[in-house]
């Protein structure tokens, strides 16, 4: 490896201006959620530290995060990001390939034992010794563990890695397991979302090399600085809900309007993300302001806890259809309708009882 | 209480005795206090806010047609919510009240918190009355609390149903008060053991909400049918405290 380059050093040889580089850091305090005091703390710590190498696995995903990762909205991010970490292995991204590109992931666990990030894209598989995820000739499983084992943190990306997703729905033949779940003996930082916000996942990376620690953790191992509210907390149509207007259809007057899209099946209410706050692509949108709700995608389970265009979800034991509401309402039904019938045989019952009662009844033997 | 039965299922003088001994005779019929005060006063007040509960509640999960106008103009979801969560931090004072009565109160007043389940005498006249409501037998026994297929129904139905239903509200308010607030500290454990995402523990709220529905309807059925054919009585019960068994002296 060559001598170990700063962030700035890496950034002011790609042509960057130190002003530009002072914006970045304003930018990252402000999306980190950070006061102004700390702009000179990042732009510090970013000529002062060494490159962390971080090796970028990828399991049984669809490559979305990257997608969205190599899109942060900010091209000084993406630069700088890209440039600050030393991104040292990525299949998808890295020029080597085969060999070459495996020997890479050798060294680097070897020269930075316990000084680098494990950062992973999708999940392994672990049926049949996780035959359904072959990385250069050998299960995804023992390569996660191998380069787990070393690492100093472990960052999940995306609801793959974070939750098991979309492979690990019902029935999940390939018994697709997040990362959490197989790695047990180091920090893992979840970044969950199909794919995750790009300017969240830069921030997360940029808070962990700037301050030498995982930032804090809600119960689930998310980021509080990013999924420490609801979509609904933040979204801009929510004054339509405590008003209670709402889409009733998608091609509606309301829909026109831009109502709250709640009986739409909208999951903002119990969805942890940063999409009503950062948006996408340059903050130029996200799901709920393109007229579509939030399907939940960041959340545990959101595929088989579904449907997504309906407020109240699918209890699958009773049926495909079945809700709270149409298993309770016949429950309700039914028994109204036995209490009627059993009043109605009661009655009859107690005229007889009473027609033909010269004596008192008999005491029952108990 | 099914300790005190009388081996006469139609008790003559006496049915049995409250904790103070008091069994009043009232003419040809015997009256015996069941439920004190607190009792009675929770059992209404109780009432009231699920009637108010299930009410906002559906509205919530299936909110009303849309309102007019401009957003700035209306705030009915934000008052149907508001009452929803009013009656339900009104609900649980009321039933820690009640468990603090099961305390001090009398023997009655702790019936519904528990069952007898390794008394096999118990469930064997859960069986009768059972019976008695399948027209198998031609009377029921007569009891001075619950009788034992009530006392089931009242534990299981009633009692474990709320408290699901105050767990998981409190878990699901939790969220709208946000991750930093005491609630979320105090009941986020909720949406962990029932996981796996909060969207889930709404749908188990609400199914748990119609289990209550379907237990009031039996609970309000079986209250008016026992109360004519029983020969006890049971809705003046809830009112006055007083039991009354209407065949003695006969």
């Amino acid at each position: 490896m060559a001598r170990l380059e700063t962030f700035y050093d890496v950034i002011r040889r790609q042509g960057i201006s130190r002003r530009n580089f002072m914006k970045f850091c304003s930018l990252t305090a402000a999306s980190l959620g950070l006061g102004p005091a700390f702009v000179p703390k990042i732009a510090h710590a970013m000529e002062t530290k060494p490159r962390i190498p971080v090796l970028w696995l990828h399991g049984l995903e669809c490559t979305c995060c990257s997608e969205s990762f190599i899109r942060s909205a900010h091209p000084l991010v993406k630069d700088v990001v890209l440039s600050m970490i030393s991104l040292d292995y990525d299949d998808t991204l890295m020029a080597s390939a085969g060999h070459q590109a495996e020997a890479i992931l050798e060294e680097i666990r070897h020269e930075y034992k316990g000084r680098y990030i494990a950062a992973i894209e999708g999940n392994p598989p672990l049926a049949d010794d996780g035959m359904y995820c072959i990385i250069g000739g050998r299960p995804f499983v023992e390569q996660l563990r191998e380069v787990c084992d070393d690492s100093m943190a472990v960052i999940s990306w995306g609801s793959c890695a974070s939750w098991g997703c979309v492979q690990a729905a019902k029935p999940n033949p390939t018994q697709a397991t997040p990362v959490d779940k197989v790695i047990k003996n180091k920090p893992i930082i979840k970044v969950p979302g199909c794919p995750p916000i790009a300017e969240v996942m830069t921030g997360v990376i940029t808070y962990m090399l700037t301050f030498d620690r995982i930032p804090e953790l809600d119960r689930q191992g998310r980021p509080t600085m990013f999924y420490g509210q609801r979509i609904h907390d933040k979204c801009y149509r929510r004054p339509h809900f405590d008003a209670g207007q709402f889409v009733e259809a998608w091609d509606d007057d309301q829909a026109r309007k831009g109502y709250c899209l709640y009986k739409m099946g909208c999951k903002g209410p119990t969805t942890y993300n940063a999409c009503s706050t950062v948006r996408w692509n340059d903050g130029l949108s996200f799901p709920i302001q393109s007229g579509h709700g939030c399907i939940g995608c960041s959340e545990d389970g959101f595929w088989d806890k579904g449907p997504f265009y309906s407020r109240l979800t699918d209890i699958p034991q009773f049926g495909a259809e079945a809700n709270a509401d149409s298993i309770g309402g016949a429950v309700a039904g039914v028994v109204t309708a036995a209490v009627a019938a059993h009043a109605g045989v009661s009655a009859v019952h107690r005229a007889r009882t009473k027609a033909g009662m010269t004596t008192p009844p008999q005491p029952p033997t108990p | 209480m099914y300790a005190e039965l009388p081996t006469d299922p139609r008790p003559r003088g006496l049915a049995g005795t409250d904790e103070a001994g008091v069994g009043v005779q009232l003419g040809q019929r015997t009256a015996i206090y069941v439920y004190e005060a607190p009792v009675r006063l929770w059992h209404w007040v109780n009432a009231l806010l699920i009637v108010v509960l299930i009410a906002t509640g559906f509205f919530i999960g299936r909110p009303l047609p849309s309102m007019p106008g401009e957003a700035s103009d209306a705030f009915l979801m934000g008052y149907i919510r508001f009452a929803h969560f009013a009656a339900g931090q009104a609900l649980v004072v009321a039933y820690l009240a009640r468990i603090f009565w099961a305390f001090v109160g009398n023997k009655h007043s702790r019936q519904i918190f528990y069952i007898p389940f390794w008394n096999a005498r118990w469930w064997k006249e859960v069986v009768w009355e059972a019976k008695w409501y399948l027209f198998l037998v031609p009377e029921p026994k007569k009891y001075e609390g619950h009788n034992p297929l009530a006392h089931l129904a009242m534990f299981t139905m009633f009692n474990l149903t709320l408290v699901f239903l105050i767990l998981t509200g409190c878990a699901l308010y939790a969220e709208g008060q946000g991750q930093g607030s005491w609630w979320f500290a105090a009941f986020g454990w909720v949406i962990d053991l029932l996981g796996p995402n909060t969207l889930w523990v709404h749908t188990l709220h609400r199914a748990a909400m119609w289990v209550m529905l379907v237990f009031a309807i039996i609970h309000i059925y079986a209250a008016i049918r026992e109360d004519i054919m029983s020969r006890q009585s049971m809705i003046s019960t809830m009112l006055s405290g007083e039991r009354m068994f209407k065949d003695d002296g006969q």
